[in-house]
């Protein structure tokens, strides 16, 4: 008897496109109770091995169901420090969902009958935080008040301090930026992360006495090696990947022309959507063009239309993907989300050039039709480019969301720091320690890009690496 | 990070430039010539990137030339000792290569003087002779000639209407010095120049025919300015390079100026829209 699914209440689409603020409004305790009572309570769940940290899914909706949602809360901070974080940016019907028994076999994500559980863990986690469940401090702090560095505030970071924090041990964290949370601060937007759940899990790490230092580049305002000097007896890089990459085309220098990141890090970081209230300015285009098919490019396309409608431009946003939407690595939901919001999705579209006015800022970008031949490495059907198929649109701002490359600025500058040939740094999978000892690593450094849950899982591995090589030092 | 002194380093024909020396330990302690730092005044601020025109390690300040031109670096020389920035992050980019070169030719045009600074007191102590050529539209608005003078072995000033030193531009003086005794050009193992993007294209275009290796501190436009949004991109002998990470500085001859000169240009309008808004002269 499953019933149908429990639609999650969304701001109405015409609304959204004025404003960043959140787009999925989450269950309320009734939602939750009849979604979680969708849940067969299978006797040997599959849905946890979809899950990176291996949250214990069943269980914590078992407890939903039970009303015991301070029990769900302690179930799922066993495995992920942020259940409101990842409730809302976790690619649940790439993982969990997709495993979930009620998918249909060998499709490519979930169905749309697999249980919602990104929302019920949203539910949970909001709750935990506005009952403030406390986790107890797990152990007796076995450490003392030794010293560990954790070098970037985005997922990783913030777990790796939390974990180590909560063993007892004293733990700085160093933020290159003015301000904390990494790719969530300046690459996700408020409307689909909003900035007080990140503001709330960044201020429960300084209640565990967790001291916050940024404007601070390891590698440039201090070296690694000068870390240990300054007493710490550890480091976690949690790096990320922040170097953006381009089409390498013709006319990509064109002004009006951004990486997903800079236009996304003047929107959300340096809030240009204020302008000239907050003095960072950006361009909003009148026809403007994101290229790319991630979360990233959703993102990106998603806030130039609201910036459009913010500056009653009539809202004209493309997407261009030289493959179809089917293989489009982003979440779902933000695809279907982009299209109520009036993005316009071009897909099998190769750029192949921009061209621009006097000035030097871009007007035309040309492109070619593409086919999906066999699938390449990845498993995705390789686009293969239609000869003569050449087409030219409009376009008076661009947004390059083609991927990111491993954070260089520490690996430069520290040779001894052994990375691979994409520059993430190479660590033992089992303990998380790179090639310097004492120096861990966790996260899209370590992954490349990735996501949070994968960022989180890794950094918790790197702070258990730590806190045993730590005490087998103690002795 | 508090401000410990400022004061108007110049004042004349609408050009105003303030020095101000900000409190910075851990970013005095490691700054290098050629070095910079990315600032925000408040929190609504822009990220500006400014050289840091000397660092002192006892006291642990920097200290900031700034010319006035739009909204950030106005608000920048309106701040009084005493007060806090935002945000200051740094040092950044590559630093100077500091080595005995033998003989080195350092220009510097407008608030680029305060740019080249640095670099030509780094090299004066690592052993090189010192030739410094300064460019100011006129004598009112050339800045730290006296300071210029004790890390030179020589200074040359040219001033476009002829008020003070040579008239003309500092490339005429710089032709004068390599067309002189040509044999001697090849004691020349470096020249360094800083300011308006048009001098130093002309300078690039000077030292191409002479073959002596020509850096360039480029000034583009930057928002985060530790390698990740793009938005400083330069060409550079036909390669895409971030002038944040990568540079500030390039071989002069590589550069793409063309390009450079319009994409600073992007937000002019946007700029100037503020600067009415928050009635800033
Ligand atoms: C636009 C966008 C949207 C995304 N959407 C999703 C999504 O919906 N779901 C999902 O699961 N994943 C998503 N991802 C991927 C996810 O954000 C990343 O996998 C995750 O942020 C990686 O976390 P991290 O801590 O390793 O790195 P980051 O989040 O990149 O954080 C790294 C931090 O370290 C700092 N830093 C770097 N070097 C230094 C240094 N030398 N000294 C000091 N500080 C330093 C940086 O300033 C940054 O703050 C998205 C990514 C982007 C770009
Ligand atoms: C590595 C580096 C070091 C620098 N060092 C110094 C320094 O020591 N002293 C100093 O006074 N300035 C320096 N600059 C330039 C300084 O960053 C800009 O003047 C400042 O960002 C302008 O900010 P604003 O908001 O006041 O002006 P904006 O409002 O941003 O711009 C006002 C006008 O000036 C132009 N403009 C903006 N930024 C620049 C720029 N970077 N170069 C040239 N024109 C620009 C714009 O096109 C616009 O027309 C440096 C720049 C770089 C990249
Ligand atoms: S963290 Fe992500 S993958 Fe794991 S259970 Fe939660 S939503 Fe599913
Ligand atoms: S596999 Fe699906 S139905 Fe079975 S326990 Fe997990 S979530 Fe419930
Ligand atoms: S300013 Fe963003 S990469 Fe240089």
């Amino acid at each position: 008897m499953n019933k149908e699914p429990v639609k999650v209440k969304e701001v109405e689409a015409s609304q959204r496109a004025n404003g960043f603020e959140e787009v999925v409004l989450g269950y309320t305790e009734q939602e939750a109770l009849a979604e979680a009572s969708r849940c067969l309570q299978c006797k040997n769940p599959v849905c946890s091995s979809g899950c990176p940290v291996g949250i214990d899914v069943k269980a914590f909706i078992g407890q939903i169901i039970n009303k015991d949602f301070q029990g769900a809360y302690s179930t799922i901070r066993q495995k992920s420090n942020f259940p409101s974080i990842c409730g809302r940016v976790c690619p649940a019907e790439y993982q969990c969902r997709k495993a979930c028994i009620l998918t249909k076999k060998g499709s490519p994500f979930a169905s749309q009958r697999a249980i919602n559980i990104h929302f019920l863990e949203r539910f949970v986690g909001d709750y935990g935080s506005k009952n403030n469940a406390k986790t107890v401090v797990n152990q007796k702090p076995t450490t003392g008040n030794r010293k560990v560095a954790v070098v970037g505030s985005g997922p990783a970071g913030l777990c790796a301090a939390g974990e180590l924090a909560r063993s007892g041990l004293k733990v700085v964290i160093f933020e290159g930026l003015h301000k904390t949370g990494g790719v969530l601060r300046y690459g996700i937007p408020p409307f689909r992360l909003p900035r007080n759940i990140l503001d709330f899990e960044i201020d429960q790490l300084k209640e565990l006495g967790v001291e916050i230092v940024t404007n601070f580049i390891i590698g440039k305002t201090l070296s690694l090696q000068e870390l240990f000097k300054e007493g710490f007896e550890a480091v976690f890089l949690g790096l990320g990947a922040g170097i953006p990459s381009f089409l390498g085309i013709p006319g990509e220098n064109l002004c009006n022309i951004y990486s997903a990141n800079e236009f996304l890090t003047r929107v959300n970081l340096m809030s240009a959507y204020k302008f000239p209230e907050f003095h960072t300015p950006v361009t909003v285009g009148r026809k403007m063009v994101v290229i790319g098919g991630g979360n990233t490019a959703m993102d990106a396309a998603r806030v130039a239309i609201r910036l459009q409608k913010m500056n009653n431009i009539p809202g004209d946003t493309t997407i261009f993907y030289r493959r179809t939407e089917t293989e489009m690595p982003a979440r779902r939901l933000e695809i279907e989300h982009a299209k109520e919001e009036g993005v316009k999705i071009k897909v099998l579209t190769q750029p192949l050039s921009f061209s621009g006015n006097e000035a030097g800022c871009v007007e035309k970008i040309k492109s070619l039709e593409c086919e999906l031949g066999e699938p390449d490495s990845s498993g995705r059907r390789r686009p293969i480019p239609i000869k003569g198929s050449e087409f030219i649109n409009d376009c008076d701002a661009a947004i390059v969301a083609v991927g990111l490359g491993a954070n260089k600025i520490l690996t430069s500058v520290t040779p001894e720091l052994k990375t691979d040939k994409y520059g993430d740094v190479i660590v033992d999978p089992e303990t998380m320690e790179t090639s310097i000892k004492g120096v861990f690593a966790g996260g899209d450094i370590v992954g490349g890009e990735g996501t949070v849950i994968e960022a989180m899982g890794m950094a918790k591995k790197a702070a258990k690496g730590i806190i045993e090589s730590l005490s087998k030092q103690g002795k | 990070m508090k401000i410990i002194e400022t004061n108007t380093l110049l004042q004349a024909l609408g050009v105003k430039i303030a020095r101000l020396k900000v409190l910075a330990p851990a970013i005095a302690k490691k700054a290098r010539p050629g070095q910079f730092i990315a600032l925000m005044v408040s929190e609504n601020g822009e990220r500006i990137p400014l050289t840091i025109v000397e660092n002192d390690i006892e006291r642990g300040t920097i200290t900031l030339i700034v010319q006035e031109i739009g909204l950030s670096t106005k608000l920048l020389g309106a701040m009084k000792a005493g007060e806090s920035l935002y945000s200051v992050v740094g040092p950044l980019g590559h630093a100077t290569e500091i080595k005995d070169y033998g003989k080195v030719i350092i220009i510097g045009g407008g608030v680029g003087i305060a740019e080249i600074y640095p670099v030509a007191k780094g090299l004066k102590s690592a052993g090189n002779r010192v030739e410094t050529i300064l460019g100011a539209r006129t004598k009112d608005l050339l800045i730290l000639e006296k300071e210029l003078r004790e890390v030179s072995d020589d200074v040359k000033i040219a001033t476009d209407d002829g008020s003070y030193g040579q008239k003309g531009f500092v490339t005429d003086i710089l032709k004068e010095t390599l067309t002189q005794h040509p044999t001697s050009n090849s004691e020349y193992g470096l020249i360094y120049a800083v300011g308006p993007i048009p001098m130093m294209k002309a300078v690039s275009s000077v030292t191409k025919n002479f073959g002596i290796k020509t850096l360039v501190s480029l000034n583009a436009l930057m928002v985060d300015a530790t390698g990740m949004c793009g938005g400083c991109r330069v060409t550079v002998n036909g390669e895409v390079k971030f002038t944040c990470v990568d540079g500030p500085e390039f071989e002069a001859q590589g550069v793409d100026w063309q390009e450079l000169e319009k994409r600073n240009k992007v937000y002019e309008d946007k700029e100037k829209h503020i600067c009415r808004l928050k009635n800033i002269k």
